[in-house]
């Protein structure tokens, strides 16, 4: 059985704040999770699916589910880190295709920059069995993923200047967005120049951290077919959880070499016929090897491939985070998967901006990446559609 | 400068490499039934799913497969900045991450051969603790 077609994106909601020192977190889970039920043309009363991540306070789903007042006989709260959203969307997609459920919310919130957790938690209790072996180094998140980096630039010669020209597209798509955490246009030189954090990573190689969230309403067909509201189908999804291999990690890729083509022949499509990528943007080298392992160019020639102006919207050949992704508009509660199924919605439905909107954009792609490339990680892809 | 070091709590599973730090030999854990050499220290093989696992002692020499030089980071760490934070490939298989020590940071490199140190490592009430494990450049 496949998904496809059987479950549509029916409403989706950005928080458009990033600084949110008077608000709670159960508060913003449910302005994320109204906007996303107005969007949609729902109510609360609708919902009989609840799924949150380790961004959930006190008992996750319990906890919110109660808080919210939803009545759900089918919850989940898979934590993959940024990329738990679209597992989680995956998950509501095969449980409406197996008919157990109409009309599934899904929330992401947190408040980084004010008094929440730093980036790279789980939310989940300590006692890992790797933390011995791991926590003693001084890896920092940007740290982790240098040494990615590093591995990148030694196998395939990709450099720095590469590097930058992903947030640099980033920054010429975000100057149009007012919600946007950095509006300002920003050159090869300026990422060059900014401080180095760990080489090869300088500051503006890093993504934002910003409070707020975000939410989505994942609905069956008979539900859509009622709402006046355009809803997307979800056309294939796939999931892979990366190991540290044994011990003998690889970093030079990503899960997405083996969720990408998941998603892909769940959906009978291929990379070239994509039109609009969202993909995981927590530091430009994770663009680059996902744009890799998803297949949009070959094995390590994602360094020309972004220095060609490949990313840049509305005409390059792979437009990419026309919202300005998590380098520049949003990377809330440091989790970026959610925004990144908003923005491919909103140029689906030919609601992106119109300085970044993708002509005739029939075919996208979101991804997640959660957890770090430098240990154990989680890709998610979906791919949806203007309509079946 | 010296780095943190914050001694681990080992566990019934993994107390045999930490008594193997203690004695300044790096131990490691190899499955009986397929000989797989396992990395992080755990009684489970991840290759083949069997829980059969004898200790041995390893060489302590390798080479840097990825390393970077940490220049801003947050905490107690900003103290000893620029630092370097590495995965370092046994000889014996494993990639270990892991600090490069008694190094200038800005000659480091990929490919570069290692070999152990054991540092002193205390834990929270300031007692000592398990070394950690840490590398120096042999050969550049």
């Amino acid at each position: 059985m496949s998904i496809k077609g059987k479950a549509f994106i029916a409403g989706v909601y950005e928080h458009p704040e990033r600084h949110l020192p008077d608000r709670t977190l159960p508060q913003i889970h449910a302005d994320v999770a109204l906007g996303a039920l107005a969007d949609a043309g729902l109510s609360t009363s609708d919902v009989d699916a609840y799924y949150s991540a380790g961004d959930a306070p006190g008992f996750g789903v319990l906890s919110m589910v109660d808080y919210l007042g939803l009545n759900c006989h089918y919850v989940n709260d898979t934590e993959t880190g940024g990329s738990s959203y679209l597992v989680h969307a995956q998950h509501a997609a095969a449980a409406i295709a197996a008919g157990h459920i109409d009309v599934a919310l899904i929330t992401l919130a947190g408040k980084p920059r004010t008094g929440g957790d730093a980036p790279g938690g789980s939310g989940r209790a300590g006692g890992a069995p790797e933390a011995p072996f791991e926590s003693q180094w001084g890896m920092s998140v940007p740290g982790g993923y240098a040494l990615a980096a590093q591995r990148h630039m030694y196998e395939f010669g990709t450099t720095s200047e590469q590097l930058a020209e992903v947030k640099v597209a980033a920054s010429t798509h975000a100057q149009h967005n007012p919600h946007a955490f950095l509006q300002d246009v920003v050159t090869v030189d300026e990422v060059l120049e900014s401080p180095m954090i760990s080489d090869p990573l300088h500051r503006l190689d890093c993504c934002v951290i910003t409070d707020g969230g975000g939410a989505m309403v994942i609905v069956s067909e008979s539900v859509a077919n009622r709402l006046t509201r355009h809803a997307i189908p979800i056309l294939g999804t796939g999931s892979f959880v990366k190991s540290s291999q044994s011990g003998r990690i690889d970093l030079s890729h990503t899960g997405a070499v083996r969720s990408g083509p998941l998603a892909f022949a769940e959906a009978g499509v291929t990379p070239n016929d994509i039109d609009y990528v969202s993909v995981y943007d927590s530091f430009t080298i994770t663009v680059l090897i996902t744009l890799e392992d998803l297949g949009f160019c070959e094995r390590g020639t994602g360094g020309q491939f972004v220095a060609s102006g490949a990313l840049r919207a509305p005409h390059g050949e792979l437009p990419f985070n026309t919202d300005g992704g998590g380098l520049c508009n949003n990377h809330p509660a440091n989790r970026g998967g959610m925004t990144k199924v908003i923005e491919a919605v909103r140029q689906l439905r030919n609601e992106a901006h119109t300085e970044v909107q993708v002509p005739d954009c029939e075919l996208a792609v979101a991804h997640g990446t959660g957890g770090s490339l430098a240990t154990r990680s989680a890709s998610s892809t979906m791919v949806l559609g203007r309509s079946l | 400068m010296k780095l943190p070091a914050k001694a681990a709590q080992p566990n019934s599973e993994n107390l045999p490499f930490f008594e193997g730090a203690e004695k300044g030999d790096l131990v490691l854990p190899r499955c009986d039934d397929c000989d797989f050499v396992i990395w992080f220290p755990r009684e489970i093989c991840p290759e083949c799913g069997s829980q059969k696992v004898s200790w041995f002692k390893a060489s302590g020499k390798g080479s840097i497969y990825s390393s970077t030089v940490t220049r801003r980071i947050p905490g107690g760490w900003s103290k000893v900045t620029p630092f370097v934070l590495a995965y370092v490939e046994l000889d014996e298989g494993p990639r270990v991450m892991t600090n490069i020590v008694e190094c200038d940071p800005e000659h480091v490199s990929i490919g570069d051969r290692v070999e152990a140190v054991f540092e002193e490592a205390t834990n929270r009430d300031g007692e000592s603790g398990p070394p950690l494990l840490r590398f120096r450049v042999t050969e550049s």
